[in-house]
């Protein structure tokens, strides 16, 4: 609890000084949008930290969002293949992608940083190619299918629960079960503290870094379709742009120490709420122009790191003492 | 003393609370080779950071010459003549010896660095100690042995006076280490003392004009030259007489539980390895650092590729592939490196003593936390592990607790076969001894031990049957009546091979 406490006082502190700044900001309309905006990058951090957690980490997840959110409606609306099978398609291009970049990882024992970034040009460009660099999307059919990503449930006034955010609360539910519950979990933790003593402590840790990949880049492939069900339009060429970093940001954010091993999934989901909060804060608030978002966003989150750290140090000091 | 080089008078030194050291005492005259010695947390490392600057005493006095200094950093203490060298080495693989030698203090000539004055002064410095290598070599290429002397050189060129060396053989070869007392014998003949510390005292007893020996941060007392012996030093050390802990009534052996043919390793393919081990049997693997014996229990235990034979173990004559196929056919292996290998250093206790059995106990996928803490209650209890609970980092405990946690981890899994690696490496005395009494009982339960051990009273002392090793054959195997120092050396030096043929 400790390593979401600062992380949670900074979530605190931008949201009351944007409703302070904005009245509109606590309005159920925008509190939902809030909640559908966390639910969609809140999938993609949930990959990332498992990954982060096993001291890698993952650039192409901003591509896959591209690759699977522009050939979806591509297989679909020009292609004719019905929702459920492109739908298939695309998880299974995820895992085949995290399959990949697992096995390189362990097999090969090549850099993450050098492979995903290698996989952020090859999806990205496969993309482009793919679709010809045409815009991609469902135009003004597909209703039902579409609102996985645009459905929500009504609560009370303009208040209501969003699909994607459900789906993020679920797989969150299922995700902290995975990594605090089961064996599994156990094992990528101490992995990403130690791999050479797991692994002498008869851990299969290849295999467990592989799965690592592997849900990382179907979280990257679900959320991908989610954003393009929920926004209907996709550039080939801007699609996803920088969701990797966002996501990262996010895992860090929320307690994932880069060195592995530490890590979690309350965290991962507090790290994306002040994310899109600070955006929202950007958007409403009307002397703060749209283009040095940026700037704040990066300002804000510098501080916080660095709030954190010093908050952690002072800590350390008093146990010491 | 009046004719002292350097002296420390009442040095007391506190940390947030405890205290390091209080009120210590410390005389190096010139030309003197002073061994400090004391178990672990003694306050030996406590009183050289002082004397070398990086950390600054609370009380007391540090006299050079008579004269009282204070240092606030390497610099200054390396100006007055004192130098440090570190257990761990503190030099840059990347760069070359001589670049190494003068980092952070190189001769500048009209600002530039003077790369001429380097060569001539790096030379003459290797020259006294004897290492013939090319100032240009990258450091990489030396040997662990040989990067010891690079710093030792290093000292000298700053002008060194008092050269203190912390635990310098601990990862040398004994070729090595001979080489590294001889300099030190040299650097004595030119008027250079050195304060020695180490945990092997059969070096101090070898190098020591004086030996001077620390007990939780007081002196515990000093032996002159004739007076050193390894049982009075122990005595000092422990504070108590532990000359009987070595004794160890041999018990009924049962089946053999490992039996190796002709396995291979990487690293000296050409010598296959031969030998059985039966249960109830307690086996030392001596030897040379180098000579093989890490590499052999790494490839028993799958965790390193071998390169062919047999291995029969828990049903299976293969050579394991994996250190999972490994354990689940009853072997154990407590690696070298506790730290690297055998612990998780950020998880706590619990989760590291459950790691390995954790497949095993859970239900379905999920972490049985009942069995998990039951677990850890009876390890804790069964190796008296001290800690202020289950939840406290591995981190945060002692070596001798460290290793504790390591064992109960395989324990466990109740093998049948535990190799064990250098298990009482950089664990205090008292630690050391009970370690060894674990070592016994669980043979006594019908364990069969294999363990490898570069201290000689270590493998004279423990085990029943000692395979010796050498250049990555096994040179011999003794009976536990047919030890003795001379018998083992000869086999781990190769000697006796020579004769031989």
């Amino acid at each position: 609890m400790k390593n979401i406490r600062g992380i949670f006082i900074t979530l605190v502190v931008v949201y009351v000084v944007t409703a302070i700044l904005n009245d509109k900001f606590l309005g159920g309309y925008n509190q939902s949008k809030q909640l559908e905006r966390t639910g969609l990058y809140g999938i993609l951090s949930l990959g990332v930290a498992f990954v982060i957690i096993t001291r890698g980490i993952d650039l192409s997840i901003g591509s896959v969002v591209c690759l699977v959110g522009c050939g979806v409606p591509w297989l679909v609306v020009r292609h004719g293949w019905s929702p459920a099978s492109a739908v298939s398609l695309g998880l299974l291009v995820g895992f085949l992608i995290g399959l990949f970049h697992g096995l390189l990882v362990t097999k090969l024992k090549l850099q993450p940083f050098v492979v995903t970034l290698c996989g952020l040009l090859i999806y990205r460009g496969a993309t482009r190619g793919l679709t010809d660099d045409q815009s991609q999307g469902f135009g003004s059919g597909f209703k039902e299918f579409r609102e996985w990503g645009t459905g929500e449930i009504e609560l009370v006034g303009k208040f209501s629960l969003p699909y994607p955010f459900l789906i993020l609360v679920a797989l969150s539910i299922a995700a902290w079960i995975f990594l605090r519950k089961t064996i599994w979990g156990r094992y990528l933790f101490a992995l990403g503290n130690n791999e050479e003593a797991a692994r002498l402590s008869g851990i299969n840790t290849d295999r467990m870094i592989i799965l690592s990949y592997v849900i990382c880049s179907m979280l990257a492939a679900l959320g991908g379709m989610l954003f393009i069900l929920n926004g209907n339009t996709a550039q080939p060429s801007a699609y996803g742009n920088f969701f990797e970093l966002y996501a990262i940001a996010a895992a860090v954010l929320g307690g994932c120490s880069l060195r592995g091993g530490e890590g979690t999934i309350l965290g991962v989901l507090i790290g994306t709420a002040v994310m899109q909060v600070l955006k929202n804060m950007i958007n409403l608030v009307t002397w703060l122009e749209t283009h040095m978002e940026f700037l704040i966003v990066g300002l804000v989150l510098l501080a916080a790191v660095v709030m954190d750290e010093i908050v952690k140090r002072r800590t350390a000091k008093k146990r010491l003492a | 003393m009046g004719d002292c080089l350097l002296e420390v008078r009442g040095v007391t030194k506190r940390f947030p609370g405890v205290v390091a050291l209080s009120g210590v005492d410390l005389q190096v005259r010139e030309a003197e080779v002073v061994a400090l010695i004391g178990e672990n947390g003694a306050g030996k490392s406590t009183l050289m950071k002082i004397l070398a600057g990086v950390q600054a005493a609370d009380e007391g006095e540090l006299l050079i010459e008579g004269r009282a200094r204070r240092f606030s950093g390497v610099q200054e203490s390396q100006a007055a003549g004192v130098a440090l060298i570190h257990q761990e080495l503190n030099l840059a693989d990347n760069l070359t010896v001589e670049a190494n030698m003068f980092l952070g203090r190189e001769p500048r000539k009209f600002g530039w660095i003077d790369q001429k004055e380097i060569r001539r002064e790096a030379e003459r410095v290797l020259e006294l100690v004897g290492l013939e290598v090319s100032a240009d070599t990258p450091l990489s290429e030396l040997t662990l042995g040989k990067q010891q002397l690079v710093e030792i050189a290093k000292a000298l060129s700053t002008k060194a006076r008092v050269i203190i060396m912390d635990e310098p053989t601990s990862s040398l070869s004994l070729s090595e280490a001979e080489r590294l007392f001889e300099v030190i014998r040299d650097l004595r003949e030119r008027g250079v003392s050195v304060i020695y510390i180490s945990h092997r005292l059969g070096e101090v007893r070898e190098l020591a004009d004086r030996v001077v020996v620390f007990r939780d941060g007081e002196n515990a007392g000093r032996l002159e030259r004739e007076e050193i012996d390894h049982d009075a030093m122990v005595r000092l050390m422990v504070g108590r007489d532990v000359s009987q802990f070595y004794q160890r009534t041999p018990h009924e052996l049962g089946e053999v539980a490992l039996s190796v043919t002709g396995l291979r390793t990487v690293e000296h393919p050409k010598h296959a390895l031969d030998f059985e081990v039966r249960a109830g049997e307690v086996v030392g693997v001596a030897g040379l650092v180098g000579a093989g014996r890490s590499e052999m229990l790494a490839a028993l235990f799958g965790a390193r590729p071998a390169l062919g034979g047999e291995v029969v173990a828990g049903g299976s004559s293969k050579v394991p592939r994996s250190p999972l196929e490994a354990l689940n056919r009853g072997l154990a292996l407590v690696p070298e490196d506790r730290k690297g290998q055998g612990l998780i250093l950020e998880m706590a206790v619990k989760e590291n003593m459950s790691l390995a059995s954790l497949r095993r106990d859970a239900r379905g996928p999920f972490v049985d936390d009942a069995k998990e803490e039951a677990l850890t209650v009876e390890m804790t209890e069964a190796l008296s592990v001290k800690t202020p609970g289950s939840w406290q980092l591995a981190r945060y405990l002692s070596g001798g607790n460290q290793q504790k946690i390591v064992l109960a981890k395989w324990l466990a899994l109740k093998p049948k076969v535990l190799l064990l690696d250098e298990p009482t490496r950089g664990i205090d005395v008292g630690a050391k001894e009970e370690i060894y009494l674990l070592m016994e009982r669980f043979a006594k339960e019908g364990m069969a031990v294999l363990f490898v051990s570069s201290e000689m009273e270590e493998i004279m002392g423990v085990a029943d049957r000692a395979l010796v090793m050498h250049e990555g054959r096994i040179s011999g195997e003794l009976e536990r009546d047919e030890f003795t120092e001379e018998a083992i050396m000869e086999l781990a030096t190769g000697r006796s091979l020579m004769n031989a043929s």
